[in-house]
């Protein structure tokens, strides 16, 4: 089985930095093989060099970076030292790539159909009319619903795991003997990735590609992989296959990284019933309305359907639901970011949707927020010390007491006081999301709205950003709401879980008995589609 | 800073153009102390041609005044009023691109159509027709200037500050309950800057061939000679003595070409990015 001819072997790849970046090497000295009919998972952190082996193989290394050594072998001839009219002729047509967000990757005025049928106009292949008949039939093979409508329709009509099949549609309109998958089900809900992944495994099984598959995620990994390569800091630091990898990792890098995914498992949580309410939401409906013109209907979005819930004081209730249903609105809701329609939001016995201005300001600080994107939450041009100590002190605090706070509260998330004169681009994502944290608890306050907050990092950070945010809440006896997508985070943090879907809470349980015992389809069909779910959970 | 100086003169339209305003700007405030003559006293023969006596290095005009010193002394009116009008019209546009873009809604819609009555107006007539009535000086020319100039700042202002309010950090801002005025100076403002400079460049240069244009059809301050003027005065005698309305019309043409030529630097360097792809 294993003695396939490869179909590509890339040989101890180099590709040097630009001058000054933090390491000589993007990727130093990789070699591995894609076989027919073999899916390569190459697993790595942000800036590990996964990507970059992925556009070495398609040609397409940005300017500033140069492959330094090695080879890249494919049909008997070497990928590196190819001119432009020979990639050309070999992309699309013998590799194929598909990429992480479908919605950039796809030319946003040229229906769907028109652009799979310009893949074999590219390469002057068939007639436009066996073309037009050839883009129906890939439609159909990817599983897109109504292939005659859709064929005609434009990339923006399309949901996002329907763009995702349009990509891969076209990826494999002149059936490539290589398919590269860049991150391509990061941006999908989990479903969604859940049938995404099918479908790659399932054309892939069809047609006896080589396909290597670039992410992050273990759970995919576990799901997809044949062979496994995990990469650090450009180096591969263990290759096998998938089971042996997952078993019995070698490296403690890929330990580490394993230990580092949540389990399925909630761990038991010492019930918490006879605490005080800390935040009571009543009846929160919000919807939002696009005007559709003269001519058209007016568009209505409910973001917000009679959501009723409280937290408790030292409770955290997390809110999981897939993209647009509402959850990310309902953390603004409460935050008092965006207005509701109706609905009451209570913090301990203050009525915070009454208030307003001045009265509304002084009230702010009780319930905080941490938001998702670690470097657009930071004002880039404002010193740390600054974003920390700003709240306090619009609040009337003496800016000389705000720092010294701000100094502890660094101390208290793990960072040296030093960081109060730098500026956020100096740091990490992670040591960003820690500045996030220190920001929110400046205020002192009772709640802690999270949203996605450990969704942008990678996860031995995720892991180290969790960790701090138990152990901080349970220090400062704050409640929290916790918004994710993640269901494995969820359940490693969450007291009570409540499940969004289209705006409406359809479930809302403690954590143990909703991974247990799920009452609503829609939980059960999330638990389901949870990546990685079978070989994990035994091991966990 | 540090990083603005460097790519700002790694570009060479940047550098060329900053040599351009450092020389006309030293030539505004020093020149009348190497030259003090006034430019309206009577020096030699009328239509005098340039390069024909070293005292008048570049000929006299209709009335026998020194062009010479009509160029030095005009630079620190065209110059004074390219710089002050904008600087009026900035003070006008950035509070009110900034609220309409910050509260958005009905403040947005209000502030947007008084700014599009002034938009829909010729800015040229309006800026004629509003020196006319005040009476022409320096102070009536650089308000006309501003009042005409100040919309499309606005509309920069605008759009900038409504990409930006959505920012995670705008919104933290708001929930550590920090009042609307602190988060629009502190946390919108200086991320909204660097089109706006690069605008207010530009913006210098129209308001010099403004300025010139009112001045050549007679609406300049009486009191001051400028380059506009002396242009709009050489222009029945063209003909004869080429020499009254070229060096003038030269100046403004500079000077008008080297804050372009910065408007373009300063581009390139508060957008290290396009500049990087654009080479």
């Amino acid at each position: 089985m294993m003695t396939a001819p490869p179909a590509v072997s890339i040989k101890n790849l180099r590709i040097a930095l630009p001058k000054g970046a933090e390491r000589p090497f993007a990727v130093d000295g990789v070699s591995l093989d894609l076989r027919p009919g073999k899916i390569v998972c190459v697993v790595g952190e942000s800036g590990s060099g996964k990507s970059m082996c992925a556009h070495a193989l398609m040609g397409l290394l940005p300017d500033t970076v140069s492959v330094t050594s090695g080879e890249i072998q494919f049909e008997g001839r070497d990928l590196l030292k190819l001119d432009d009219d020979g990639w050309r002729d070999l992309r699309g047509r013998r590799l194929a790539m598909i990429f992480q967000e479908p919605m950039t990757a796809l030319n946003p005025l040229m229906r769907i159909g028109d652009q799979m049928a310009e893949m074999f106009e590219a390469h002057g292949l068939l007639t436009p009319k066996e073309r037009r008949a050839k883009a129906l039939s890939l439609a159909r093979e990817v599983g897109l619903p109504d292939p005659e409508r859709i064929v005609r329709a434009y990339p923006h009509q399309l949901s996002g795991g329907q763009r995702q099949r349009a990509m891969i549609a076209m990826a494999l309109a002149l059936e490539p003997a290589v398919l590269v998958a860049d991150e391509p089900t990061t941006a999908l809900d989990v479903t969604t990735q859940a049938q995404i992944l099918k479908l790659i495994r399932n054309l892939q099984r069809n047609r006896n590609m080589a396909v290597m598959f670039i992410t992050h995620d273990f759970g995919v990994v576990a799901d997809i992989a044949d062979q496994v390569v995990v990469l650090r800091h450009g180096k591969v630091v263990e290759e096998g296959p998938a089971a042996t990898v997952f078993n019995e990792p070698q490296h403690d890098y890929t330990k580490a990284l394993l230990a580092a995914v949540p389990s399925m498992d909630p761990p038991a949580r010492a019930p918490l019933d006879d605490q005080a309410r800390a935040v009571e939401v009543i009846g929160l409906d919000k919807t939002y309305v696009t005007s559709g013109g003269w001519f058209r209907e007016d568009r209505r979005v409910d973001a917000a359907r009679a959501v009723n819930f409280n937290i408790l004081k030292g409770e955290t209730l997390g809110l999981v639901g897939e993209s647009g249903s509402g959850k990310s609105s309902v953390a603004r809701l409460v935050m008092r970011l965006i207005e509701a329609d109706r609905g009451t939001v209570r913090i301990g016995e203050t009525d915070l949707t009454s208030l307003s201005g001045k009265a509304l300001r002084t009230e702010r600080h009780r319930i905080q927020m941490i938001f998702q994107d670690p470097f657009a939450s930071l004002n880039p041009r404002r010193k740390i010390g600054h974003i920390i100590a700003d709240g306090p002190i619009a609040a009337g605090t003496d800016p000389k007491v705000a720092f010294d706070r701000a100094r502890d509260l660094l101390k208290m998330v793990g960072l040296d006081a030093g960081a109060l004169e730098r500026y956020p681009h100096e740091f990490s994502g992670g040591q960003r999301q820690r500045i996030g944290i220190a920001r929110a608890l400046a205020l002192e306050p009772e709640i802690i709205v999270a949203d996605e907050a450990v969704s942008a990092l990678d996860v031995s950070v995720q892991a180290q950003v969790l960790r701090l945010l138990e152990d901080l809440k349970a220090r400062l006896g704050l409640s929290m709401l916790f918004i994710t997508h993640d269901l494995r985070v969820a359940a490693q943090i969450c007291d009570r879980i409540a499940v969004m879907q289209r705006g409406a809470i359809v479930e809302l349980k403690p954590t143990a008995q909703l991974f247990a015992a799920p009452e609503h389809a829609y939980t059960r069909e999330l638990l389901a589609a949870v990546p990685g779910r079978k070989e994990r959970a035994p091991a966990a | 800073m540090k990083q603005f100086w460097k790519s700002m003169l790694r570009s060479p339209s940047g550098v060329i153009g900053l040599i351009i305003l450092v020389l006309a700007i030293s030539i505004a405030v020093f020149g009348p102390m190497l030259f003090p003559n006034s430019p309206w006293r009577m020096v030699q023969r009328p239509f005098l041609p340039p390069f024909t006596l070293s005292t008048v290095p570049l000929g006299t005009d209709a009335l026998g005044r020194d062009v010479f010193a009509g160029m030095i002394f005009g630079a620190r009116v065209s110059l004074l009023v390219g710089l002050v009008s904008t600087l009026v019209a900035l003070l006008v546009g950035v509070p009110i691109g900034a609220m309409a873009g910050y509260f958005g809604g009905k403040t947005d819609d209000a502030l947007m159509r008084f700014t599009e009555f002034f938009q829909t107006i010729p800015s040229f007539a309006l800026a004629i027709v509003l020196v006319a009535i005040l009476q022409p000086s320096i102070y009536s020319i650089v308000a006309s200037i501003a009042v005409v100039s100040w919309p499309p700042v606005a509309r920069l202002v605008r759009g900038e500050v409504l990409s930006l309010r959505t920012r995670e950090y705008v919104q933290a801002a708001i929930v550590t309950g920090q009042s609307n005025t602190w988060i629009i100076l502190r946390e919108i403002l200086p991320n909204a800057l660097s089109p706006v400079i690069v605008l207010a460049s530009l913006m210098v240069a129209t308001a010099i061939l403004l300025e010139s244009s009112l001045a050549f059809l007679g609406l300049g301050d009486p009191n001051l000679i400028s380059w506009g003027y002396m242009v709009g005065a050489g222009r029945t005698v063209i003909r004869q003595a080429w020499w009254i309305t070229v060096f003038p019309g030269v100046a403004i043409l500079i000077s008008v070409l080297g804050l372009n030529l910065i408007g373009e630097g300063l581009n390139d360097a508060l957008n290290p990015r396009l500049s990087r792809e654009g080479r």
